[in-house]
């Protein structure tokens, strides 16, 4: 039996927009996976704790106010505290390009913005899994 | 987690109550793989010690909310609660959006405190295949209070009573057809019937109702039994929350003293054997299925032949014994005890 690919919207930060979150849990419901939706407003100790005791393969944390840069350096110090090394971290939202890049340094594995289309993520998603491989 | 742990070692870290070694034995249970299958026997072996809740109710009565709320009051009690939240998954694409946690944000953070959501990917009766691994797992793990959330509709879904100790059923105002939902065979598995949002004016009638139909099903009790009581609820205020603990536990102490504790045991532990067996045979089956069903589906359509006999065919295949050897066999088992 496989197991449906496992993931975890966590929407962090004071922005209180999660129309997109939504779809996008929506959407990758419907490619067949299981879906866990934090809700608004966590902080990144939540965040990883969901992560945790949930066990999922992918923690997708959007974030449209700008806290990028000190919410990402969070999750991974609490991840690595925690001996977790075999979570997929990516990013959603809104954010400059530099961002970006400094994410992808830190170990977030993709950045999908506010209009990347629900298709792109699922496939994204789907071989970040497949890279990953057996756990 | 670290990559390719091997199970037997989960075991050993999630005895000492390490979460993320307990997350990924739950993950390895429901992935069902043979690798996971020794460990998961010691699990069992260890296990056995906590008290689980069941707490099912139609869609929308408000159980992940006021399991929040008992979680809450039980952690007052010193209790290290963890909580399995069942949630159907999609009939169309195998997936599944998996709400109950968001109505427990407020028991983030609290480190006596988990929390586990299923989908339950087709099996039937409100329960995932691998839930009562999940408990065993936690169990093992150091919580003393489990809690088991599944959407109940009625007949199908009153498994939950199988496999806990005590089976809390909620309804709740303003679904519509509220009775109609309890008559469905809810009201038999119930120790505990809660009413839940009681802050709304339409609860009373319901908590009336129910206690009505209670009344009339006590001319068929032993008096030595457990009667269930009816408690009204509200999440958003508080009330009755603290008696439904005290209820709980109250029902726990009973069961224990009279017995009828050791009977569930013993009613859970056929049950189990029984579904894990259905598993088994199940997978068995599929496995021959396979390669078959496009040609067999084909000559079934011609009209070639019947389902009755392709079937029966292929049951026997799958079974290395014809039914009527089972039969003897188990009739010889038997006299041996
Ligand atoms: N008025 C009132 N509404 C409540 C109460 N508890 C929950 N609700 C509301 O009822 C709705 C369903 O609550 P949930 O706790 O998600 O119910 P559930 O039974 O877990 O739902 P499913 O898991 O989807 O079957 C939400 O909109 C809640 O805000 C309460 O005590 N009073
Ligand atoms: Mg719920």
């Amino acid at each position: 039996m496989t197991q449906p690919i496992r993931v975890l919207l966590a929407k962090v930060g004071l922005d209180g927009h999660d129309r997109g979150v939504r779809v996008v849990a929506r959407a990758l419901r419907d490619a067949g996976m299981d879906v866990i939706y934090s809700g608004l407003h966590r902080t990144p100790e939540e965040v990883v704790d969901a992560a945790v005791q949930e066990d999922v393969d992918i923690l997708g944390v959007s974030l449209l106010s700008g806290v990028q840069m000190t919410v990402f350096p969070k999750i991974f110090k609490l991840l690595d505290q925690k001996g977790v090394d075999d979570l997929i971290v990516v990013a959603g939202g809104v954010m400059p390009d530099e961002d970006v890049v400094e994410l992808k340094k830190m170990g977030v594995r993709e950045v999908l913005l506010q209009d990347v289309p629900p298709k792109t993520i699922v496939e994204t998603l789907t071989r970040l899994v497949d890279e990953r491989g057996a756990r | 987690m670290k990559r390719f742990v091997p199970s037997s070692e989960l075991v050993v870290r999630a005895s000492r109550g390490e979460i993320p070694a307990i997350s990924r034995l739950i993950t390895r249970a429901e992935m069902g793989l043979d690798e996971c299958r020794p460990a998961l026997a010691e699990i069992y072996r260890k296990a056995g010690k906590a008290h689980v809740i069941g707490i099912t109710g139609v869609p929308g009565s408000g159980k992940s909310t006021l399991v929040a709320n008992l979680a809450a009051q039980l952690r007052r009690r010193n209790k290290k609660v963890a909580i399995i939240a069942v949630d159907p998954s999609s009939p169309y694409s195998g997936g599944s959006i998996l709400g109950d946690r968001i109505r427990m944000t407020e028991l983030a953070s609290d480190p006596g405190v988990y929390i586990r959501s299923m989908a339950t990917r087709g099996a039937v009766g409100g329960m995932a295949r691998s839930t009562l691994d999940a408990v065993d797992i936690l169990d093992v793990g150091g919580f003393d209070t489990i809690i088991i959330e599944t959407v109940g509709v009625g007949q199908d879904e009153v498994e939950i009573a199988k496999a806990s100790h005590t089976t809390v059923v909620v309804s709740a105002p303003g679904l519509g057809d509220e009775i109609q939902a309890i008559k469905a065979g809810m009201l038999e598995i119930a120790d505990i019937h809660v009413v839940s949002k009681c802050d709304r004016s339409d609860s009373n009638k319901l908590v009336v109702d129910l206690k009505q139909m209670l009344t009339l099903g006590l001319a068929s009790k032993d008096p030595k039994d457990w009667l269930p009581t009816v408690i009204g609820v509200s999440s958003y205020n508080g009330t009755g929350i603290d008696e439904l603990a005290t209820e709980i536990e109250r029902h726990r102490a009973a069961s224990l003293a009279t017995g009828r504790a050791h009977q569930r045991e013993l009613a859970i532990a056929s049950f189990r054997l029984e579904k894990t067996a259905e598993t088994l045979l199940i997978e068995r089956f599929l496995k021959t299925l396979e390669p078959l069903r496009p040609a067999l589906a084909s000559t079934l359509c011609k009209r070639e032949r019947d389902p009755y006999s392709a079937a029966n065919e292929l049951v026997s295949n799958a079974l290395p014994q014809s039914i009527d050897q089972t039969e003897q066999a188990a009739r010889a088992w038997t006299r041996r005890r």
